[in-house]
Parts: C-alpha cells; structure tokens; sequence
C-alpha cells in the first residue's frame, strides 16, 4: 500500500508573505518602536490589495503625516477610508482589490464602546463625564492597547474586509496588548474592584476592609475615593457586556486566520525585544508568522572582493588620482586636481569600510536569530524615506515574493 | 544659560530606536568622568543601562558601577514601600501582600499615581541632595508628559490627602529650571523628528519642565563638500570606473555605489534636520552626535558617546 498522502495540515509552511497572508484574515504587526512598523504594515496591505484582490483595510495608529496624506488619512479621525484611485493612478498601479486604511483614535473608540455598552442613557453621559474616566481613555498607557485590539474584533466581526493589516501602538512593553484584553476582565471581577465599591454604597465597612481604607484614605483623601467608586459603580453596569466581549478579542487572536508579524532592524536593541516577543508569541500560542527585518545594509558591504577594492583604493588613493586625473581633466577642468580626487576616493573607500563594520555585525545578528517564523524576510536600507505608495510598493515588493 | 550638567535633576527621552538610553547613560557617563557623583535611574527596567556600562544588572537598591556612577531601576513598588515608610511613617515588613494588590488597582485605575511613585522618587533623590545629579532614562517620548504632568494631574484629581500635599514640593523641584530638565533624543529621520516637534510643544503646554536641549543622534559624515562631489560625479561615470575597476578590481563600481548612498542618505537626513531646527524653539539648543560604525553596543561605545556629547557640550 502506497504511503498515505501527507494532510493538507502538514503541508509545507508558506515561505513568502504572498502565500502566507493569502490565507489568513488579520495580519498583526508588531516589535519595538522605531523601527518602520507601520510603514510595512501598510506595505503588506498594498500588497495585497493589488495581487490578492478583495478589501483590504490596513488599521494604523501614528502614521507619518505625508504617509497618511497618501493614504487619504490626513484629519479624518478613526472612520475607514478608501485609498482614492487618482493615488493608485498617479504610481502607475492598478490594483485588483480595493485598499482602505483608518487611524485609530483611542478617545474615540473607547466613547464609542461606552455608548455600545451603557445600559441607559444616563450611565452613558455619567461616564462620558466622569474625569477619572476622561483621564484613563485619554492619557492612559494600557488604553491603547485594550482598544486596538477592541477596534480590530469590531471590524473584523464586521465581515466588511477581506484581510485586516493592524499596526500595534507602540507600547512599553510589547507585549501588553495582548494581554490586555484580559487584564481588563480580570480588572472587572476583581475582589478589589467590589471592596472599593463597597462605601460607596453604603457607609458598613467591615473590619477586614477597615485597614484598607484607613491607608487609602490617609493616601488619596476621601473625595478621590469617592470618585473612582462612582467611576467603577458605573463601569459595572456593564461588567457583562465588557468581559464577555475581552474573551472573543482573546480568542480572535488566537484564531487560525489571525497571523502576527515581528518587525525590527538588526540593532542589537529593538532585536533583543523583538526576539523576545517572537518567543512570547510561541508561548501563547499565537501564530508567529513572519519577521521582517527594516532597514538591513545591502549585501554588497560583507562582500569581500569589494571590501578588498575598498582597503586598495584607499591604500593607493595617490596612486589612483594621479592615474584617473587626465580622464577626469578631459570631463572637466576643474575635476583634474590630484589632490581633491585623492580626497574623494580616500572619503568613499573610508566610507565603505566603516558600512563593512556595520552590516557584518548585522549579518552576525541575523544568522544568530533566536526564533524561528515561517517567513523570515529582509527590507534593504532606502535612501530616502517612504511616503507615498510608490515607496510602499517599493518596500512591499522586496517582501512578498519571498 | 547653564550648562546641562549644571542641573540636579535630567530626564532623557525619545522615541523608541533613536538611542535614548545609550545618551542617558553617556551623559550621565560624562558628568562622572567630571566630578560628580552621578545617578542614572532606569524607568523601563530591562536592564539595558547597567549593560552599557558592562555591569551585571541592578534593581531598586542603586550601586556603583564606576567611581561616582550609580545606576538603580525604577520599581513602583518597591517605591511605594519606601515612600509609606519615608513619608507616611507606615512600616511594611517584607512583601507588601494584600496592600500591593490594592496599589495596583488604584495606579491603573488612578491614572497619575504609579507615575507620581516614579517621578516622587527622583524628587526625593534631589531634594536629599545625595547626589550631585539624577540622570533619568525616562519612557520613550509618548510617556514622558504623563509621567512629567503626574504631579499637577494628581493636584486636580485629588482635593485633599497626604499626596496632596507631597505635589507641592515635587512640582516646585519640576519646575525650577536651574534644578530640572528635559532632554529629548532623536534621530535625523522623518518621524523621530516629527515627534520630537511635536513633544517640545506638549512639554510647554502641558508640564512645568523646561526643554534643555535635544541630542541628535547618528548623525551620518559630511563626506564631499561641493567641489569634492563633482569629482565625485565624474568618478561614477564610465570611463573612469572602467579605468578604476582596471586599477584596484572589479568591484570599484560597488564600491562608488556605496558611497553614493551614504551620500544620499546624509542629504534625505539634512532636510529632516532643518525642519527639526525650525521646529523647536530657537532657545533650545541642538547636540549632534556621529553615527557610530561600531561592532557592537557596551561600555566603549558608551564612552564614545559621552566623549562626542562633551565636545558638543563645550568641554
């Protein structure tokens, strides 16, 4: 008997983007801060949107305003926007599908949850107007977190988009998002949240919780107090309604169509973190589906027959001018002093062996990478920045193919 | 104005990338080697500070690293330990328990109180006068003005309290800007400098700390200036490679393309510079810092670092 087919779940990974975004539904991009996560989210979303077809929507959190601009995100708050076609046109791309994009605005979405999940109108306006709750959706770290993810379930449950392309805010530390979700859950059934609760509704306070008070009220004075119980007293009305929806968030990324994508550079720092993350990401089991790696030298800096041009023409730069000057004299007057094209061979074989040092350390990084993605793909240093889809297109096709 | 080493209290931010913590540490590096007993605070403790001085890493308890260096990593709670203890007069024995729990469900729902342990933390190092100057690696820079604004948020949240009261001081250390300031990092790119505009603003609307300085960082080499480059055009063009790659090997056309691009790469970073410059206010001044083509981060770079920083500062 022939050996059994091997199953289609144990087919070979993908080994490009194409093939691995193709099959999922939200693609997350995540890593350390600074280094061009939300330039190759959008870069992917491009991508997609001219070969895969259908709606792609890529969701950004603080894009470079002449990014946005080409996006057609310039001031337009958190609503989806379609990519207009003149965009398309002006790069001389046709796209198959349609391309959107939305920012996220954290103040925003989270009005937006309260007013989803308010069981009255009066709640609703109580906690629009509470300054505790005015502080924590404005200012608050971790609510940026809870919201991406939040705005993600919501489109996504939306069924309005093929493939979803997320930008993660950059966070303190990487991985809060992800917990986020049940921090806020946890935060709702907490024993805590009920002893705080607790005076608020009535002035009994047994002798268990007495010490507690006492030290919380010496700290953060009585009215404080007060306000963060109404705060909570109203927040609980929709206890159900929040919970239930932090576990479908949870769930959705742990889902088979959800992938995440590490973005880093090869510097040591943001690499660390990000193999930290990658490794993280394993634990929980989430799917890491790919690293790119931002901003990585070209090859050509570790090559060694043009590392040995450089240390010759820096060793013979006399040499060499003297050489070169008639050629240089015939282009140009000007351009045949000795002494000037020593100069400038001096400056550009220096210029390359101090890149040499550089993209060998980089080199060293990669081949050490702890993790292991089903892609792993490398973006070249750009000479100039990306701010346009031109540039995305630019950056996309070093990627996708693999 | 005095220079930045003169203050007592420094916070060093910028975005993620652009080298925040390596400037802290080689400014704080800087003003041991001149004199002063030095204490560079780690907020996002990750150990990274104590690395770049090649020392194992440290936690709450500060140590010396190097003669007059001292490096300690911000610990909220451990903070709020000392600050019962200190301030309230509350003795904790060991682990705080149940009262920790309790913390930390008030600093996440009390926006303002884990950052006001931090920020109290470095006042209380000032006003002690322990040292002669706090560096702090402080959160990247669309943290720092939560951190930076915690002792006047908390004065409008909370009326009446022993916080309450502690505000006042913090906020008169905050403000003084012989005493305290802020330094921003960045790096000639598009949106590192963006944010840095963008926090020089909200750094004079929203808190009480003056802006010191902003450090620019890898700050790519000037390689031709304008006589230069046009050799240098000519160079590329074909018959002088051809006679080039004759001379020295094949791959001088790699070699001029290479050159090229680290010249391109300097001219996209200018124009980012200048609309840094004319961004922040002329007052502020600008430190540059070179692009180090360094095998790797550790104490050397760091020293390279604080030797670049020192020249920029005038020593």
């Amino acid at each position: 008997m022939a050996p059994a087919r091997s199953s289609p779940a144990s087919s070979p990974p993908p080994t490009s983007l194409d093939g691995l975004v193709a099959a999922k539904e939200i693609v997350i991009a995540c890593g350390p801060g600074g280094v061009g996560k939300t330039t190759t989210a959008a870069a992917v979303g491009l991508q997609a949107a001219l070969h895969h077809g259908g709606k792609v929507l890529v969701v950004t959190v603080d894009p470079a305003r002449r990014l946005a601009d080409a996006l057609g995100l310039e001031g337009i708050g958190d609503t989806e926007r379609r990519v207009p076609d003149d965009a398309f046109r002006a790069a001389g791309l046709k796209p198959r599908g349609e391309l959107w994009a939305a920012m996220l605005d954290t103040k925003q979405s989270w009005d937006a949850l309260i007013r989803r999940h308010a069981p009255d109108e009066r709640t609703k306006d109580e906690i629009l107007r509470n300054p505790l709750y005015q502080n924590i959706s404005g200012r608050f770290v971790q609510s940026h977190d809870y919201i991406a993810m939040e705005r993600l379930y919501e489109i996504h449950a939306s069924s309005t988009y093929d493939l979803i392309v997320v930008d993660t805010p950059p966070t303190r530390n990487a991985l809060d998002f992800l917990d986020a979700p049940e921090r806020l859950a946890d935060f709702f059934s907490s024993r805590l949240l009920r002893w705080l609760i607790v005076p608020y509704r009535s002035k009994l306070v047994n002798v268990a919780t007495r010490p507690f008070y006492q030290i919380a009220d010496r700290i953060l004075g009585t009215q404080f107090l007060a306000d963060i119980s109404e705060f909570f007293v109203l927040f609980q009305s929709m206890y159900d309604g929040f919970v239930e929806r932090a576990q479908s968030v949870t769930r959705l990324l742990s889902d088979r169509r959800t992938t995440f994508m590490v973005v880093s550079t090869l510097e040591a720092v943001p690499l660390r973190e990000a193999e930290f993350f990658a490794d993280e990401l394993t634990k929980r089991r989430l799917h890491l589906g790919a690293i790119v790696l931002n901003k990585v030298l070209p090859g050509y800096f570790t090559d060694p027959v043009a590392t040995g041009t450089a240390a010759a023409m820096k060793e013979q730069a006399a040499d060499l001018a003297a050489a070169l000057a008639p050629d240089l004299a015939a282009a140009g007057p000007e351009l045949g002093d000795e002494e000037t094209i020593r100069r400038v061979l001096g400056e550009v074989a220096e210029s390359f062996l101090n890149f040499h040092v550089v993209a060998n350390r980089e080199r060293d990084e990669r081949a050490h990478l702890a993790v292991a993605p089903e892609v792993l793909c490398a973006v070249p240093f750009f000479d100039t920045d990306i701010y346009d889809l031109a540039g995305l297109l630019r950056l996309g096709e070093q990627i996708w193919s693999g | 104005m005095s220079s930045l080493l003169d203050l007592r209290l420094v916070f060093v931010t910028g975005k993620g990338g652009v080298g925040k913590t390596t400037v802290a540490s080689a400014l704080a590096l800087l003003a041991s080697q001149r004199g002063k007993r030095v204490l560079i605070c780690e907020v996002d403790g990750r150990g990274d500070v104590a690395g770049l001085y090649e020392a194992p890493p440290t936690g709450y308890q500060e140590r010396e690293v190097l003669p007059g260096l001292f490096v300690m990593t911000m610990d909220t709670e451990a903070s709020l330990r000392e600050y019962l203890k200190l301030q309230l007069r509350i003795p904790v024995v060991g682990r705080i328990g149940p009262l920790a729990k309790a913390f930390d469900f008030v600093a996440t729902a009390a926006p303002g109180v884990r950052e006001i342990l931090t920020v109290g933390k470095f006042c209380y190092q000032v006003r002690e006068r322990q040292y002669d100057l706090v560096v702090v690696d402080a959160p990247a820079s669309g943290h720092i003005i939560g951190q930076l604004a915690a002792p006047q948020a908390i004065n409008e949240l909370v009326k009446v309290g022993l916080i309450r009261s502690q505000t006042d001081w913090m906020l008169d250390i905050l403000s003084d800007p012989a005493r305290t300031g802020l330094v921003a990092v960045c790096t000639p790119e598009e949106m590192p400098v963006n944010e840095t505009v963008e926090l020089a603003g909200r750094v004079r609307t929203e808190t009480t700390v003056a802006l010191r300085g902003v450090v620019v960082n890898r700050v790519l080499p000037e390689l031709f200036g304008r006589q230069e480059e046009a050799v240098f055009d000519a160079l590329c063009s074909a018959r002088p490679r051809r006679r080039l790659d004759g001379l020295v090997g094949e791959e001088a056309g790699t070699v001029l393309a290479a050159a090229r691009l680290a010249v391109t790469m300097r001219r996209t970073r200018a124009a980012h510079l200048d609309r840094l410059r004319a961004g922040i206010d002329p007052a502020v001044p600008l430190f540059f810092l070179p692009y180090l083509f360094a095998r790797s981060q550790g104490l050397r770079t760091t020293r390279q670092v604080a030797t670049s920083l020192g020249e920029e500062l005038g020593f």
